[in-house]
């Protein structure tokens, strides 16, 4: 077996490179039935990729002028969003209110959401009918400051550049750069504070996008505060995803790659997260209420649409919200990690709804939006594909185990308010080789 | 507190970036009433009463954007309510009403206050000051100007490499040569009105008092969705000739304004406030951790 990352010794250039091409070999087993299921997929979904860009959006996707954003936008960016708001919502109760207890899932939760903008920004670069254009909001072939996706589409690329430096210190200290984690790790308070104020934002902003959609989403959906009720239930989605990765994270990786204390820390961290989110959920409901109740939209409850609203708003909501709040006042995991799923069973179709379900409602199934089986296919590669490469790296990586034994240290003279003292031996970095050092040790 | 020079002119070098940085994220002034910088928008009147059906502005449209020319004499095409498309960028239906057999013309409304334009990204969609909302090839193609239209009109090319965004630009090169939208130049019927807004609503009026049994009181396009640059007369109530009623009159950008508006303030109050909320929660750590207590 590969020796655990932390002990890695690099002084020269040549000792990278066999660093790199021993970490690059594939860890663990190659053939299993997950690998093949998502791998012919991942596959499949790249050919599919490339058809699309030499024939055009229509030969690929559902051709409808009827709906102009289909499972690319309405799902994968949408939900995929929300899904990543555990990273902030994380970063902001370990970085912010200093909840040490909680430190160990802060790297899973921003890795996660890194990845996620980074795939889901993917995704609407196949999704754009001129996506060789997308740069010009950023470089300003023409501003468009009065839109609220010229707002969203600098967000999301700078959230993606602070979640970035979020997550750095933890390659830093797989490379064993300790220069260079010294000073990534000094700019993660910075980066999250910054992070948590575009998402904040940008959550809300995608909500904010179906604003001038007015009469074309059902009026059980329109309401003028959707940007503050995706903001709420980002906080709520993207704990649930918080648990969910946890929770299978822990089971699937090799015991190397997870802390023993993080491991046996987990279950009590899934209480206090599903104690945050049956609360997020409550406020949630009792605003989806206050606004149901001031549209007078009651008589629309007894409606096929309105059965599927109470389908959303009580069986994965409100129903959700009392599981979390049972498993919380009963102490056990089980019933938090099933209220988990179906939150995010009902933050998928609360997302969709807004550009595909209650989105022009009014229509006929014949002249609805159904997402094609290719359409289906890369969605669900992208997926794949975000899953393998967070696999790949939390398998090198410390996300899920402790920093090495000179970063613990690092941290532990960093917050001492001593400066660590860049002794010339230490200067000199790599050579070190992440021995405790012990001259800095009281 | 001693304020010396250095501290002085970071504050407010910082202070500057900081107005900067707010002021060019608000929306930009929009424009009331539809007359920026004294022009006056122009517009198209139609008459429902007047229009027979020949379908000939579809093929003059078809013309003048070099679409495929439509068959303007195969009457089935009334058949089923039509909707502009990409190679349609404009189509007359017909409506069945209590006054016998009505024809809409159908195309991009040219709102005062378009929802397309405060939706793109790239200010692809612009409001000309001659009043025609118009598309540019800097478009990315993300569609919003779709989902943001009142009256669903942008239509998106899904085929080919180089998909383009399709809908009417009241034929603007044209308006800039001084000539009328191609559509009005062929209607033999007279019921296409090109001119400045406010002289189609005076026009419309006039038509308005002068037959009142001809027409509903009610001008479509003068309010509707803060006003557009196409109006429209009918006999019969609107809502019957495939109108929605349910627009309001105020202007699609409006809609998005107060989220636009509340960018600025949470970008600059919200790094205040975490940074606060963190400082005296490392306090609080400082104290634990110098009693003695756990890292």
């Amino acid at each position: 077996m590969n020796r655990p990352t932390s002990e890695v010794q690099i002084s020269n250039f040549k000792d990278f490179l066999v660093f790199m091409q021993n970490e690059l070999k594939p860890k663990g087993k190659i053939l299993t039935p997950f690998n093949l299921i998502t791998g012919s997929i991942i596959l499949l979904g790249g050919v599919l990729i490339l058809y699309r860009f030499i024939m055009g959006l229509g030969s690929v996707v559902h051709n409808s002028s009827e709906y102009p954003w289909g499972i690319w936008i309405g799902f994968i960016v949408m939900v995929g969003v929300a899904f990543a708001g555990g990273a902030y919502v994380t970063a902001f109760i370990v970085y912010v209110l200093r909840g040490e207890q909680y430190h160990s899932i802060v790297r899973m939760a921003v890795l996660n959401g890194f990845l996620a903008y980074v795939f889901y920004a993917g995704a609407i670069l196949l999704d754009l009918g001129r996506w060789w254009n997308i740069v010009n909001p950023l470089i300003g072939n023409r501003f468009g400051v009065n839109s609220v996706l010229f707002l969203v589409a600098w967000h999301f690329l700078l959230y993606m550049i602070a979640q970035a430096i979020e997550i750095s210190p933890a390659f830093a200290e797989w490379l064993g750069l300790k220069k260079a984690r010294k000073f990534l790790a000094s700019l993660t308070l910075g980066a999250v504070i910054i992070g948590i104020t575009l998402s904040t934002l940008h959550q809300s902003g995608l909500g904010a996008l179906f604003l001038m959609a007015k009469w074309k989403i059902h009026p059980l959906w329109y309401t003028e505060f959707i940007p503050l009720l995706f903001f709420v239930s980002s906080i709520f989605a993207g704990l649930s995803v918080v648990i969910f990765i946890g929770t299978v994270s822990f089971r699937v990786f090799d015991k190397d790659r997870i802390d023993e204390e993080y491991r046996k820390s987990w279950d009590d961290i899934i209480i206090d997260l599903g104690k945050a989110c049956a609360i997020t959920m409550f406020v949630y409901f009792l605003l989806q209420v206050l606004i149901l109740v001031h549209g007078k939209n009651w008589a629309l409850l007894n409606t096929p649409m309105g059965y599927w609203y109470l389908t959303e708003m009580i069986g994965l909501l409100l129903f959700p919200a009392f599981l979390f709040s049972w498993g919380v006042k009963s102490g056990n995991p089980a019933p938090i990690r099933i209220a988990a799923v179906l939150t995010m069973i009902g933050v998928i179709i609360n997302r969709v709804d807004f550009s595909i379900i209650a989105y022009k409602w009014y229509l006929p199934l014949s002249e609805r939006y159904i997402p094609t089986f290719m359409e289906v296919v890369i969605t669900l590669a992208i997926v794949f594909t975000m899953v393998w490469v967070f696999r790949w790296i939390v398998n090198r990586v410390p996300i899920l185990r402790k920093p090495p034994q000179w970063a613990i240290e690092q941290e532990q003279a960093e917050m001492e308010g001593r400066a660590i003292a860049l002794a010339p031996q230490l200067g000199l970095t790599m050579a070190d080789g992440g021995r405790p050092i012990e001259q800095h040790k009281k | 507190m001693v304020i010396d020079r250095r501290s002085f002119l970071k504050g407010l070098g910082a202070g500057i970036a900081g107005v900067a940085a707010g002021s060019s994220l608000l929306p930009g002034k929009l424009e009331a009433g539809g007359t920026p910088e004294d022009k006056e928008f122009m517009g198209v009147l139609v008459d429902t009463t007047r229009c027979v059906g020949c379908r000939s502005c579809e093929m003059a449209c078809a013309e003048a954007n070099k679409l495929p020319i439509p068959d303007i004499g195969d009457a089935s095409a009334f058949d089923k309510i039509r909707s502009t498309s990409e190679t349609q960028l404009e189509v007359v239906n017909r409506f069945k009403t209590a006054k016998g057999e009505v024809f809409v013309k159908k195309q991009c409304m040219h709102c005062n206050q378009p929802g397309c334009v405060s939706a793109c990204p790239v200010k692809a969609m612009e409001k000309q000051k001659e009043g025609p909302v118009t598309w540019d090839t800097n478009c990315m193609g993300c569609r919003y100007c779709m989902v943001s239209c009142p009256f669903d009109i942008p239509k998106f090319e899904h085929y080919g490499a180089t998909p383009k965004l399709q809908k009417c630009n009241l034929c603007w090169e044209r308006l800039k040569k001084g000539e009328k939208p191609a559509c009005v130049e062929a209607c033999p019927a007279e019921a296409l009105t090109f001119g400045t807004r406010r002289g189609l609503i005076e026009e419309a009026n006039t038509r308005i008092y002068k037959t009142p049994k001809e027409y509903v009181s009610h001008i479509y396009g003068e309010h509707e969705a803060g006003g557009t640059g196409y109006l429209y007369l009918s006999s019969v109530p609107f809502e019957q000739i495939g109108f929605r009623n349910d627009l309001g009159t105020t202007a699609y950008p409006e809609y998005t304004k107060g989220f636009l508006y509340s960018v600025p303030v949470i970008l600059l109050l919200w790094p205040a406030f975490l940074s606060g909320v963190s400082a005296i929660t490392k306090r609080k750590e400082n104290v634990r951790s110098k009693e003695g207590g756990k890292l």
